[in-house]
């Protein structure tokens, strides 16, 4: 099944879904004849922060809604009122698959990387929260918690650092959606030509916290990503000197100019398929697991991703209208 | 049970021996430290020492103490020199297990009060620290560092003798009507320093949980290292809203060189440790010493909110208890002297 870039308000009736009848029409029917959806300014339910341990109530103190994360659904929210437009009308974004997402429990999202500056992590966080109302909090690159302004608003967004621990933490104690580029900035870093050719998934650290947290591996196979800012050069030396992993000339830098070009994307038409979950039917909590089983195990879902891609690819017939 | 209380002059430890007292299953309480008491104490037994505790050893054999509460580590460094914090923190402390292990000592118990900075505070830190993580960079600042040295000296001893019951007991910033930390200080005025860009998420006990969680090491047998702190994190921005305080903005770049000045007009004195923390916060996981059995009073909120309380109380009243001074002479009459009438005997 399909949803179209934004699902329309079904409530109000003004545009119909786009629906690929082709496939699995029991799937169609249940998500139409499901309850109208909120709009998308509704909030999305959020889990109180330790809900294992309530013995203190402090709804009366607090005066901010930041989370033990740091993400605040109210920043989330009027980031979504802004992000909307742009996911709709600019990229266009549509999913398939989306019923692969599980409603509840945690699951740890794993998707390919691509962009100078990644459009990706915007994207899939604004759909899923937008189309089934769930919290989703990025993992990525510790840098950001050392940048002033930024690092904030990243938090606030729903950005988390990296570490194994609060992946364990938001996934086996919290149950959260969590997502996360295997690739990192390799896959970000990576030249226009070799767009869409996985990487190497790091040391696989994302599949042990999976099966050390009890939780799926949710593959999302994104495309579009790669076109909406190419890399064509890199400079390693000016990247030495400031210190960050890679110092890119895009083509947008070519066509909009060194400043805007740092910003603006093209509009690349994004497609998103989410796979299978993939459950590993190990005990969680272990103290460590098989080396060669996480591997093998990563090494298998990164395959899943490229085959995933490369029909996506196939059947694509324009990067800009998908 | 017979009980040893270092730091007897600094906050926590008269507030310990005060609780201690009033307990019937301890006996006797003996207090150390250079500096007289804070409060007054009823039976607590005071001995004058050097920063050092050097005749730490002859006490502990002359009182048969079965239990020592280690309070005297210095976590506010601005409060001391550098070397007056080493000398108390690492050898204070090293005096203090020498003659908690030596031959003829009756000590079955010891248990430290240390704090959360060990876990120091980087942008590559986990959100919560559990108490067998180890820092992500070296220590720096030297509080840090005495710290980081005081830890491997009670590992060590745990580990010589395993007939002690060594407990230590991490603390975060603390919050309280009557301590003062830089944190409170920073809290109590007018407005309240951030750096610019960083809402870093922070923790704070309450003075009583601290007192609470250091008499149920006391009473209780829980071997091992605790992470203390009430539930729940918070941003700094919400803590200085709570408290009622506008913040007001240093440089996110050559932060400490920005703080100097206020240090030097004596408005403020931000310690490293501090200027890191309010940077990138730090938070550490509290299960552990709640699955040892202890209760806590407050969460993170609940200590802000009871701090503001007591800042809006003395806003109104000013300083509600007078201060104690200590006065030997005065002490020795109500405990030793034949003149007064003591029930019990």
């Amino acid at each position: 099944m399909r949803f179209a870039a934004g699902m329309p308000d079904r409530a109000t009736g003004d545009a119909p879904p786009t629906i690929d009848i082709t496939t699995r029409r029991e799937v169609d029917d249940a998500t139409l004849a499901a309850p109208p959806a909120p709009t998308s300014s509704a909030l999305v339910p959020i889990r109180p922060a330790d809900e294992r341990a309530p013995d203190f109530d402090d709804r009366a103190i607090r005066r901010g809604d930041v989370d033990a994360w740091g993400r605040s659904e109210r920043v989330r929210e009027v980031a979504r009122m802004l992000y909307d437009p742009i996911y709709r009308h600019y990229f266009r974004a549509e999913w398939e698959g989306l019923e692969h997402i599980p409603e509840t429990g945690g699951a740890l999202l794993v998707a390919n990387h691509a962009g100078a500056i990644p459009p990706d992590a915007p994207v899939i966080m604004h759909g899923i929260e937008k189309e089934l109302h769930r919290p989703v909090y990025g993992l990525a690159e510790y840098l950001f918690r050392a940048l002033p302004v930024i690092g904030t608003l990243w938090a606030r967004a729903g950005g988390v650092p990296a570490h194994p621990d609060n992946a364990y933490r938001l996934l086996h104690d919290d149950e959260q959606l969590a997502l996360v580029f295997p690739e990192g900035e390799k896959g970000t870093g990576k030249l226009y030509r070799d767009r869409y050719k996985l990487n190497r998934f790091g040391r696989a650290g994302f599949v042990e916290i999976a099966m050390r947290s009890g939780v799926p591996v949710v593959p999302i196979a994104v495309v579009g990503a790669e076109e909406s800012m190419p890399i064509l050069f890199k400079n390693r030396l000016l990247a030495k000197l400031v210190n960050i992993p890679y110092v890119p000339i895009t083509a947008n830098h070519l066509v909009f100019g060194p400043l805007l070009g740092t910003a603006l994307y093209f509009p690349a038409k994004f497609k998103l398929r989410v796979l299978p979950p993939v459950h590993f039917g190990v005990p969680p909590d272990q103290e460590r697991y098989s080396r060669s089983r996480v591997m093998e195990e990563a090494d298998r879902i990164r395959g899943h991703l490229q085959t995933a891609l490369y029909d996506m690819l196939r059947s694509r017939r324009s990067v800009w209208f998908g | 049970m017979r009980v040893l209380v270092t730091g007897l002059g600094t906050f926590w430890g008269s507030h310990l021996a005060q609780e201690l007292e009033q307990r019937d299953d301890v006996e006797v309480v003996v207090g150390l430290d250079t500096r007289e008491p804070r409060l007054p104490l009823e039976r607590t037994e005071f001995v004058r020492a050097d920063s050092s505790y050097s005749i730490l050893h002859r006490i502990v054999q002359a009182t048969k103490v079965d239990t020592i509460l280690h309070t005297h580590l210095i976590v506010d460094s601005t409060t001391l020199s550098g070397r007056a914090m080493h000398e108390i923190n690492v050898i204070g402390t090293m005096n203090m297990l020498a003659a908690a292990g030596a031959a003829g000592s009756a000590v079955r118990k010891v248990v430290v009060k240390s704090s959360t900075l060990v876990y120091g505070a980087n942008y590559k830190d986990p959100y919560y620290f559990r108490e067998d993580m180890q820092r992500t960079r070296a220590p720096r600042t030297r509080v840090e560092r005495s710290l980081m040295e005081v830890a491997s000296f009670v590992r060590d001893f745990a580990e010589d003798n395993p007939h002690v019951i060594v407990t230590k007991l991490r603390f975060p910033n603390v919050l309280g009507d009557r301590l003062e930390t830089p944190f409170s200080r920073a809290l109590r005025m007018a407005v309240v320093p951030e750096i610019s860009g960083f809402d870093p998420r922070l923790q704070f006990a309450h003075e009583d949980d601290v007192t609470g969680a250091l008499v149920y090491a006391t009473t209780h047998d829980v071997p091992g290292v605790y992470n203390v702190v009430g539930d729940g994190t918070l941003p700094w921005s919400e803590v200085c809203a709570i408290v009622g305080k506008r913040r007001v903005a240093m440089p996110p770049v050559f932060t400490a060189l920005a703080a100097e000045p206020l240090r030097m007009l004596r408005v403020l004195e931000m310690p490293p440790e501090m200027l890191s923390l309010l940077r990138y916060g730090r938070a550490v996981d509290n299960q552990r010493f709640k699955k040892a059995g202890y209760h806590y009073k407050y969460s993170t909120a609940g200590a802000v909110d009871a701090f503001a309380r007591s800042l809006r109380l003395e806003r109104t009243v000013g300083e509600k208890d007078p201060t104690y001074r200590y006065e030997r002479d005065v002490e020795t009459f109500f405990r030793h002297s034949s003149a007064v009438v003591r029930e019990a005997e």
